[in-house]
């Protein structure tokens, strides 16, 4: 009983909150790699400085309630709650435009503006990776989280978007959970890597060399390593970079005359040299078949022209894939996850319809503040006259 | 048992069916119905087994329909095995339809039974069966899998028909797990090849008689074991093997069917 009354003015405070709310609508203001070349997003983009700066100035301007902004090398997006639609992207613009030392004609033509339902569709599309240019690539939640974190710091986001976000976060779990938008490399590097696990199985304790150098070769060394492959060997004609790169991967540099030799003890080669001719010939690998007992070797040739005999390929146990090859599997998978988009589509939809049932029902909050309202006032007059009338019969008596 | 009959056959197709969906959806969910699917048929299947052998005294494997249907039982049993040990998702694909052909194979023979009470009683007659029709069940998967590795080795070779590089397990899983299945193959046929010559030298006085049975029991047993010794010594594995383990599985089943229909012998009672 001690606490009802303070309960209460927690609840009327809580109601008051959301009244105030009720009445914004959501408005989203952004460039991306569609609307806008890259000269254009590089210039507009915001650092993670320029972003926590950006938030405090946006949010002093009088119409903007809450504010979340979200700054990648593809995309720049505002997100705003408002009162005042118009003036609210008039101040964003002409801040971008301010802050970026760019008259607005430059980049207005690229924004495109969403409101209500279109802003929360964007919202989910944007953080499910729907809308990136890789679809289904991984790292854009992280981002969208970042960005959220970054709101919340500065104290700029409220009631409706933690709402917003929190159900962004859900439903971009939700399809990448439920659909294979993720599902398979749409990098070379990656590619290469799972076509690795096709032939192996698991790459735990396969051996690893790298013929030449390059950043694709690296790169694809960098994901075996992290597949927790067994000893790494770098082959490169100058022995001097050779090293450099074995002491990068913890591994061991070697001759380019070694080459054929090591043969014997790697299962995974991965070749990216300027060389003319094939650095890795047939007779080479038929020579250590029999010596690695059969055992299966996967050649990844990323240099063009070939570092790798094609007729390897032919070979049993041993399999070579050029970057055409590559390639080819990554368009695949691309399609494949393009089709998965579509089931992320629709697990959208069905979240922008319940997000608005959720904005509805805050619509609803101002009747029962007036109804309650109301009805205190009305008590407040019973309780009056209860008393007033309680003193009468005293008074009678 | 009719009913019961009835119910492993359905089982075993609706399990084959839930195999085939999940080829193509790749849920999970198909291939755990498939799973528990044939494990229902297999359980109804044992039932009839075990009813058969407590109302006649015997395993029923005195008719070429009886003789159908435990083989498809074996399999369904080493399959389920195989399945649980190495939780090989796309295996199903292979041995649900083949023990659904099998058994409803079985349903269309003739069933007469040919009536040697007496003789299978023996101890060493039912270990001998038992162990003969459990290998030759692993030797049928081992053939599986290597169907599975040349498909899987080809699209990765070949790069096209992607279809079944998605849905397919690694070349590594689909060849130590055939080698798996070829060695336990191995081991319960020399057991049955054990208890089958300790049964002839008490039944017929001798070890070994040159049947037509024997004879090719005897290269069946043979030819696993080149493969066995070729893996171990000089590492004959992937495709080799595999292309291996399909020719054995050929062998094999003219050993188990061949010889009784096309060379008569001492066995050929149990196929007539």
């Amino acid at each position: 009983m001690e606490n009802s009354p303070n309960n209460n003015k927690v609840s009327v405070f809580r109601c008051q909150e959301l009244l105030n709310v009720a009445m914004h609508d959501i408005i989203l203001i952004g460039i991306n790699h569609k609307t806008a070349p890259v000269e254009l997003r590089e210039c507009i983009a915001f650092s993670e400085d320029e972003s926590a700066s950006a938030l405090q100035t946006l949010s002093r301007k009088p119409h903007i309630k809450e504010l979340l902004l979200f700054s990648t090398c593809n995309r720049v997006e505002v997100l705003v709650v408002t009162e005042n639609k118009r003036e609210a992207i008039d101040s964003t613009k002409d801040y971008i435009a301010e802050v970026n030392k760019i008259p607005r004609q430059a980049f207005e033509d690229a924004l495109y503006i969403h409101e209500g339902d279109e802003a929360v569709r964007h919202v989910f599309r944007v953080a499910s990776s729907l809308d990136s240019m890789v679809v289904g690539e991984p790292q854009i939640l992280g981002q969208v989280k970042d960005a959220y974190r970054l709101a919340t710091e500065a104290k700029v986001s409220g009631v409706i978007l933690n709402r917003l976000l929190h159900r962004t976060f859900f439903v971009a779990k939700r399809i990448r959970t439920e659909t294979g938008i993720g599902g398979h490399a749409v990098s070379i590097s990656y590619a290469a890597v799972e076509l690795g696990r096709k032939i192996f199985g698991s790459l735990e304790s396969k051996n690893v060399l790298l013929v030449g150098a390059g950043e694709m070769a690296e790169l694809a060394v960098e994901h075996l390593i992290r597949n927790k492959v067994g000893d790494i060997y770098v082959a490169n004609r100058t022995f001097e970079n050779g090293v450099e790169l074995a002491r990068r991967f913890n591994g061991q540099a070697l001759r380019f005359e070694e080459i054929a030799d090591c043969l014997k003890v790697v299962d995974i080669i991965i070749s990216s040299t300027g060389s003319p001719d094939f650095v890795i010939t047939r007779d080479q690998v038929k020579g250590v078949i029999r010596i690695r007992r059969n055992r299966p070797i996967f050649f990844i040739d990323i240099a063009v022209p070939r570092d790798i005999d094609p007729q390897v390929n032919r070979l049993s146990n041993s399999y070579v894939y050029d970057i055409d090859d590559l390639q080819g599997v990554i368009d695949e998978n691309i399609e494949d996850r393009q089709k998965e988009a579509i089931k992320g589509e629709r697990i959208v939809d069905e979240a922008v319809i319940q997000f608005r049932d959720w904005s509805a029902s805050l619509e609803v909050v101002p009747t029962i503040v007036a109804l309650r309202n109301k009805l205190e006032s009305i008590a407040e007059t019973e309780i009056k006259k209860t008393l007033q009338s309680n003193k009468i019969p005293e008074s009678d008596q | 048992m009719e009913i019961l009959i009835i119910f492993t056959v359905l089982f075993y197709m609706l399990s084959t069916a839930a195999y085939f969906v999940f080829l193509f959806l790749q849920k999970n969910y198909t291939q755990r119905i498939g799973y528990f699917l044939i494990l229902a048929g297999f359980l109804c299947h044992t039932a009839n087994i075990v009813y058969c052998f407590v109302k006649y005294g015997h395993l029923p494997v005195s008719s070429f329909q009886e003789t159908l249907s435990f083989a498809g039982w074996a399999v369904a049993g080493m399959f389920l095995v195989f399945q649980y040990k190495f939780n090989l998702k796309i295996l199903g694909i292979f041995a649900a339809p083949m023990v659904t052909l099998i058994v409803v194979l079985a349903t269309l023979v003739s069933g007469e039974s040919y009536q040697t009470t007496k003789i299978f009683k023996n101890f060493w007659l039912i270990s001998h069966v038992l162990a003969i029709f459990l290998g030759e069940a692993a030797f049928t998967l081992a053939a599986g899998l290597g169907v599975l590795y040349l498909i899987q080795e080809n699209t990765i070779k070949t790069k096209k028909h992607r279809f079944f590089l998605k849905r397919l397990p690694s070349l590594d899983l689909l060849d130590s797990s055939g080698y798996a299945c070829i060695v336990v193959g191995f081991t319960m046929l020399t057991l049955g090849l054990i208890t089958g010559l300790v049964y002839a030298k008490s039944y017929w006085g001798r070890f070994w008689s040159w049947d037509p049975k024997e004879v090719w029991s005897g290269i069946t047993w043979i030819f696993y074991a080149v493969l066995l010794h070729e893996r171990l010594t000089v590492g004959w594995r992937g495709r080799k093997s595999a292309i291996m383990a399909i020719i054995g599985f050929g062998v094999l089943l003219f050993t188990f069917l061949g010889v009784n229909l096309l060379l008569g012998g001492h066995h050929g009672e149990f196929t007539k």
